[in-house]
Parts: structure tokens; sequence; C-alpha cells
């Protein structure tokens, strides 16, 4: 609603006449900013087959959207750079081997199918990058499925989520069967981990790029610590009891760094309420992890995440905050 | 009397651009009586007074020209001597319209009227003397009601039901609003005013213990407090509370400083035994007892960066916008938006036509380039809301129901609780108009709720 301006030209609005100067625009430059270490290190590891796959999401992202608005005769959203974010998060998502023109169509889906048809930013009950990646999932299970070995172009190996899977069934980790005793020596050292020298996909790989990011919004108060922790600490604690690899290389590995930091966390799809956001991320730590030891994918962080932003209004709903002073 | 740091902090609140540099330094300066002033018959919260004047009419400062119009209402005295020129419905700074009597103060006096003696107004009592019920009257026939911005009469306030027992005065300095510096200069230059008034609502309330409250920001003013309050008896300690904004707002001083939380509306402070009184006030009070003197100035904060003065102001009710702005040397720059009170929860306003009231704590000229504009999104849902809203209250979900009409949904959320600070809208990243949305639902459920009464009254009148 724009002010109206009276006789005498004095602007008359509701209070308050003051803002915190933040802005939507500015939150999601944020989560850019916060991507861009996760970025450079996958640009490191998987070399110039990453820019082209960044490059082409986040431009297919910005048409589609552009020609979205112009379709449904809104104004344009381009200049609120969720469309950037978006069209960013799913290539983060995707195995630097993916054909670009896949990669078009994923984005093109996130942001018409996952997004725009629900009314654009706000209104979308599925995180878009989430929803593309799971749709391209599904129908492009072989491309979607490729790895890469880091710095080593068109060398394809298992991720070591896709190794460690058999040890959740081993009968001991520590007398291992011969194939359990394979599996675990695939899994990468913790150093490896850390930095993101393993297979993956572009943006999940570096634990620590995408703690640094982390560390930044919540310095920058763009998340709270309530869905991460809570999402992590959900997996770490399951994979100690369920056994299998170690419980760190749960963590470290898939996409449940960039799940918990990155796609759990955005606002639109994740609930609102401090004690919402604990139950969201216990039920996205505890969905991935079941999926990972019974589902038929090795990784689950993005149904795990889809399952939870179809429940993030039933979340909202049992957890209003009672008002200061009620009863 | 001690000094102690308040260890209970509210959750939620925001902070905002104080901008109180612009007029804290400056002295409390008295205004001449304007050429002609608008008196309002609705200075305060509840039923306006009643006009008792007509044009033509000859008034003497101090005289009664609008009666009490009920029990939750306040009468209005002519802030100065002069010929009424009208009396007509004018706007009023929040947007309705009100009768106001239009004052020709140049008037000359007619000559079968003498010039009243030199004397106060009414007379003067002593308060050690004098008892409750007196000093009740007293507050009552000074006009007085609550200076801090919302205006309840004190009168009211100052006599609670026999079953509930003040427990503690509180006496609000927070000035927690951006820009206002009033209260400030009123407790570095009225400091054993507001004492004297201090010490009569004490009396006046059974003998509370005496809680002052004032942020961490206006060092000054504590140790002015400190020094006027220095010797005196019983249970009296200033609080300094965090500098967070609304630590003003009566419900969250109450707990900031005793720690009690006052129930959801219709409760009152006193329900938990508390009674908040702006400092102002009390000074009103010591005013009106010792020296007889009525309600008829107060300091309003004239400020803003299209000021060319920024000042603190002593003026007489009624007193015009315009005229104010012309005491501060005019306008620096054209002002794009004009407020009465704070940037948080202050009107903006049309014209600088309107009359200053008894709660016209300031008045804010802004340029362009001090003016938020906007145009709202959808919500994102970010939490920022949430996180600031003082009453622990889902202002997203609330304007939301709002958007879609849904008003009996804003209810649920419990809108009737928000206290309108603005704290939500302020930090909202989508420009909502999340606490306009929260008015527009109050304003639809106090209709309804009055609709309804008077379907019960009519229903009832019948049989």
């Amino acid at each position: 609603m724009k002010p109206k301006e009276t006789a005498e030209h004095y602007i008359l609005s509701s209070s308050p006449h003051t803002h915190a100067n933040a802005s939507v625009s500015r939150i999601m430059l944020d989560v850019i900013i916060a991507l861009l270490p996760t970025t450079a290190a996958g640009i490191w590891f998987f070399g110039m087959r990453a820019v082209f796959v960044i490059a082409t999401c986040v431009s297919a992202a910005l048409v589609t959207e552009a020609l979205c608005r112009m379709a449904m005769k809104r104004e344009s959203t381009v200049g609120d750079l969720s469309a950037v974010l978006t069209g960013l998060l799913l290539a983060l998502n995707l195995p630097s081997s993916i054909p670009l023109h896949l990669a078009a169509i994923g984005s093109v889906f996130a942001i018409a199918v996952a997004k725009q048809v629900f009314g654009g930013l706000g209104m979308n009950p599925f995180n878009p990058a989430l929803a593309g990646r799971a749709f391209m999932l599904i129908s492009f299970t072989g491309p979607m499925t490729t790895w890469y070995k880091p710095c080593a172009d068109a060398v394809t190996t298992p991720t070591p989520l896709a190794a460690m899977k058999p040890l959740f069934h081993a009968s001991s980790v520590s007398s291992p069967t011969p194939h359990a005793a394979e599996a675990l020596g695939q899994i990468p050292s913790v150093w490896n981990m850390l930095i993101g020298n393993m297979p993956g996909c572009i943006g999940e790989v570096s634990a620590i790029a995408l703690a640094t990011g982390g560390a930044y919004l919540l310095w920058r108060k763009v998340i709270t610590w309530h869905i991460p922790a809570a999402f992590i600490a959900t997996a770490f604690v399951y994979s100690l009891i369920a056994g299998g690899a170690p419980a760190y290389a749960q963590i470290l590995t898939g996409g449940i760094m960039i799940g918990a930091i990155f796609m759990a966390t955005d606002y639109v799809t994740s609930p609102i309420t401090a004690t919402g956001k604990l139950i969201f991320g216990f039920g996205c730590g505890l969905l991935c992890m079941l999926i990972r030891q019974f589902g038929s994918y090795p990784e689950g962080c993005s149904f795990a995440i889809l399952i939870m932003n179809a429940l993030a209004p039933l979340i909202n709903r049992w957890t209003q905050p009672k008002p200061f002073g009620a009863k | 009397m001690k000094v102690i740091k308040s260890q209970f902090e509210f959750k939620g609140g925001v902070h905002p651009d104080y901008n109180k540099e612009l007029a804290r330094d400056q002295a409390i300066e008295n205004l001449p009586v304007p050429e002609e002033l608008a008196i309002s018959m609705s200075q305060h919260l509840g039923a306006p007074a009643k006009c008792i004047v007509k044009a033509g009419d000859w008034v003497e400062r101090g005289q009664v020209i609008g009666e009490k119009a009920g029990f939750i209402s306040v009468l209005v005295r002519a802030s100065a001597s002069g010929r009424v020129k009208a009396v007509e419905k004018r706007l009023g700074p929040a947007g309705g319209k009100a009768d106001c009597v239009i004052l020709d103060t140049a008037a000359e006096r007619p000559a079968d009227v003498p010039a009243p003696s030199a004397g106060p107004v009414l007379a003067p009592l002593d308060w050690r003397t004098a008892s409750k019920e007196d000093l009740l009257k007293r507050v009552e026939e000074a006009g007085i009601c609550g200076m801090g911005g919302a205006g309840f009469p004190t009168a009211v306030k100052l006599n609670p039901p026999p079953a509930k027992r003040c427990e503690y005065l509180i006496l609000n300095g927070a000035e927690c609003e951006p820009y206002l510096t009033a209260d400030y200069r009123v407790m570095l230059e009225r400091a054993p005013r507001i004492r004297l008034g201090v010490e009569i609502m004490r009396k006046m309330l059974g003998g509370p213990a005496v809680r002052i409250a004032i942020e961490a920001n206006k060092p000054e003013a504590i140790l002015a407090m400190e020094k006027a309050f220095a010797d005196i008896e019983g249970n009296v300690q200033i609080v300094v509370l965090p500098v967070l904004y609304p630590q003003g707002s009566e419900k969250h001083q109450i707990y900031a400083t005793v720690k009690r939380i006052v129930p959801e509306p219709p409760a009152l402070p006193i329900d938990v035994g508390c009674v908040v009184e702006n400092v102002g006030t009390a000074a009103a009070i010591a005013d009106a007892v010792e020296l007889g003197e009525p309600l008829l100035s107060r300091v309003t904060t004239v400020s803003g960066d299209a000021v060319a003065n920024p000042k603190n102001i002593q003026a007489p009710s009624g007193t015009k916008y315009a005229d104010l702005v012309k005491f501060c040397g005019g306008e620096k720059v054209p002002p794009a938006k004009v407020i009465s009170g704070g940037t948080m929860m202050g009107f903006a306003v049309s014209t600088l036509e309107i009359g200053t009231t008894k709660t016209t704590s300031g008045l804010l000229l802004l340029s362009r380039k001090k003016v938020f504009q906007y145009s709202s999104h959808p919500c994102i849902n970010c939490g920022r809301c949430l996180r600031a809203c003082p009453m622990n209250l889902n202002p997203a979900l609330i304007s939301k129901a709002v958007d879609a009409n849904d008003i009996k949904a804003a209810e649920d959320a419990h809108v009737m609780d928000c206290i309108e600070c603005g704290a939500c809208s302020f930090g909202c990243p989508a420009y909502r108009t999340i606490t306009q949305s929260c008015r527009r639902a109050k304003n639809s459920i106090r209709a309804r709720i009055a609709a309804e009464k008077a379907k019960a009254a009519a229903a009832q009148a019948k049989q």
C-alpha cells in the first residue's frame, strides 16, 4: 500500500514511522553471501563444470521468475534476489556431472511449479530448490546419481553415503565382514570430509565452508540456531544408536550440512516459532536418517525436508506463542 | 533510597534510532499565549468532555469550559482568557473529530468583566493535612489525565476499588519513544515537583512502595531524581531499566521493576497491586495541590530534522502545531511528514492547525529523507515480528488473517492483547503494515462487541 499524500503534502500513514531498514532482498543477499564459501569449494573441487551448472541454474531461475510474473500480470520480483538464491541452491544440490539442459529444466520447475504457481515468494509450501531437486531425482535418476571424483574430470565414483549404506546392516563394525570392511575403506578421511575432498553435490561437500556460511547467517541474525542444531543433533544421535558408519561421517557426508543450515532454515517453508523450529529440525534429522537406513536412496536429506515442509503449517498450529500475561 | 538495576528483561522489544540528541539539551521554554487556541474536548481517554460555552462567550483562564461526561472522563479548562470564536468539530491528531473551543486570546476584555485577581485558579491545599477525598477531588477538578500518551483519567487511577490494594506506585520516566525528551527535561528541571507529586500520590494510595523507572540512557535524569528523592522516607527505589523499546509500556515496566505480570485485558495494573504514573503527571499533581494550578499546559518536544531549532516547549493546551513550529524558528526544510507524538506510536497528521492536548508529548517534522516509504510484500515467515513482539503474540499470523479479512482468526491469535507499540512493523523486511492490521482487527472486534451489547440491551428493553 502506498502512503497517501494530503493537500498540504504531508505523508499520512499508520505508525510506526520508522524502520529497522531490513529488507527481503538484503536477507536473500545475506544467504547468497553465506553460500559463497561452499560455492567456491565446489568450484575448487569440481572445476569449470560446477561453474557452468551454477550459471545455468541461476539464469534459468531468473528468466523463469521474470516470465512467470509477466504471465501472471504481477510486478516483477527479480530484484528481491529470491530467484537467484533458488537457482544457486539448486545448483549446489546437483552433481557437477549433470547435463546442463537437465539443470535448466530443474531450475524452471523449481521457480515455475514449486514457487510461482502458488503465488510467488511467501506462498510456496515446499522449498523450491529442493522441490526442483526431487523432481530431477525422480525424472533423471541416472544423471542425478552419477558422481565425479573431485579434482579429476570424468572419473565416476560412488558417494561415501552409498558406500556407507550397507554398514547399517553389517553385524558389527569392530569386526567387519569383508564387504563392510571395503565399505569402511571408502569413507574419506575426516580432513577430506571437512574440506570437501569427496564425491557429492557441488555445494554439499565442504563442511567447513558450510559451517562458515552458517556462522555468518547466525551473526547476521538471518537464521536462528534452532533448526540446524536440532537437525544435526538428531541425525548424530540416531547414527550413534543405529550403528553402521561412524556418526560424524553421517553428518559430514551427503546433504545434512547444507540441508540443516541452508535448506531447512528457509523461512517460508519452516515453522515460525522457536519450539516449532526445534520440532521441525528434529523431524528432518529423524526422517533423513530413516531414509538413509531403510529407503532405497543412499541420501535422504531432500525428502526429509520436503516432508517436514508439508508438516510446517501443522507444527505452527501446535506451537503458537502464549501472550505475555495470558494464563 | 537505593538505585538498583532492573533484573527482569521482558521478551522481545526493538532498538529504533532514538534521535534524542536533537532536543535533549534544550531547557524548557515557556511559549507566550498564542493569539488563537483550539482547545479540544477530547484530550483524554474516555468520553469527551461536554462543552459548556458558546461562540461569543468571554472565558477566564482556568474556567471550566468542558464538563466531565461520565466516569472515565476528564473536565477541560480554558488555558487562557479570551473570547470564544466558535465551538466546532475539528480534526484531532488521531484522525477523529471532536468538539473544539476556538479561543481568541487577543480579544479585548469587555468593559463589564473585571480582570480576575492575580491569585491561583484553585485554592492551594496542604497535602499533609488534606483528606484523601479532598486530594482526589483536586486531581479531578484540575483536569489531570495521564500525560505519558494514553491520557487515562488520573483521578480514576488513583482511586482503586476498595477490594484492590496498591502495593507499588511506579513512576514512569522511561520515555522510550524516539525523539521525545519532554519527560527527560521535566525530570531534570522539575525533580522537586515530581517528588512532591509522588508523596501526594503515595498518600492517596495508602502508602505503597515507590519505584522510579528510568532507562539507562538517561544518567542525568537518574542523578536528578536521586538527588530530589535522597531524603525521602519509606520504601522508595530508582530502578534503572535496560534501553529497550517499549520499556515505557505499562505492562512491561511493571514486569521490569517488580516482576509482576498483568493478566490479559480487561485486567488492569491494579489487579497485580500496581499503579503506574508518568513523571509529568506527578509534577502536574504537585502543581494542582500545592499551587492550586490546574493542568492548563504541558511540555511538548518539537523536534525532527525539518525543524529549525528543536525545543522543549511549555505550551498552553490548544496551542496550534503551527505556533509551536513558529516558536522553533520555523521549518528548516519542507516537512514530508508531521507526527503528533513519537515515531513509534505517534500519529501522522495532515495539518498544522491541530491544537495540542494534555497528552501531546511531541511534535515531529520529518524531511523526505527521514520518512520511510514502503510498499508491502507478502509475508516471508521470517519470524522477526514474533521475536520483536513484547506481548509474545504471532503478529505474522494476525496480519495474514486481517489480509484475508478473517477477524475471527486474528481474535483467536489474541490480537486484543496487542499494545500497538509498532515493534512488529518496525523490523518487518517485507514492509508489512502489521501494526495497522492489528488496529484494524481490534477496532472491528470492539465494534462487534459494542453491537452485540446494544442488541442485548435492546432485546432486554423489549421484554
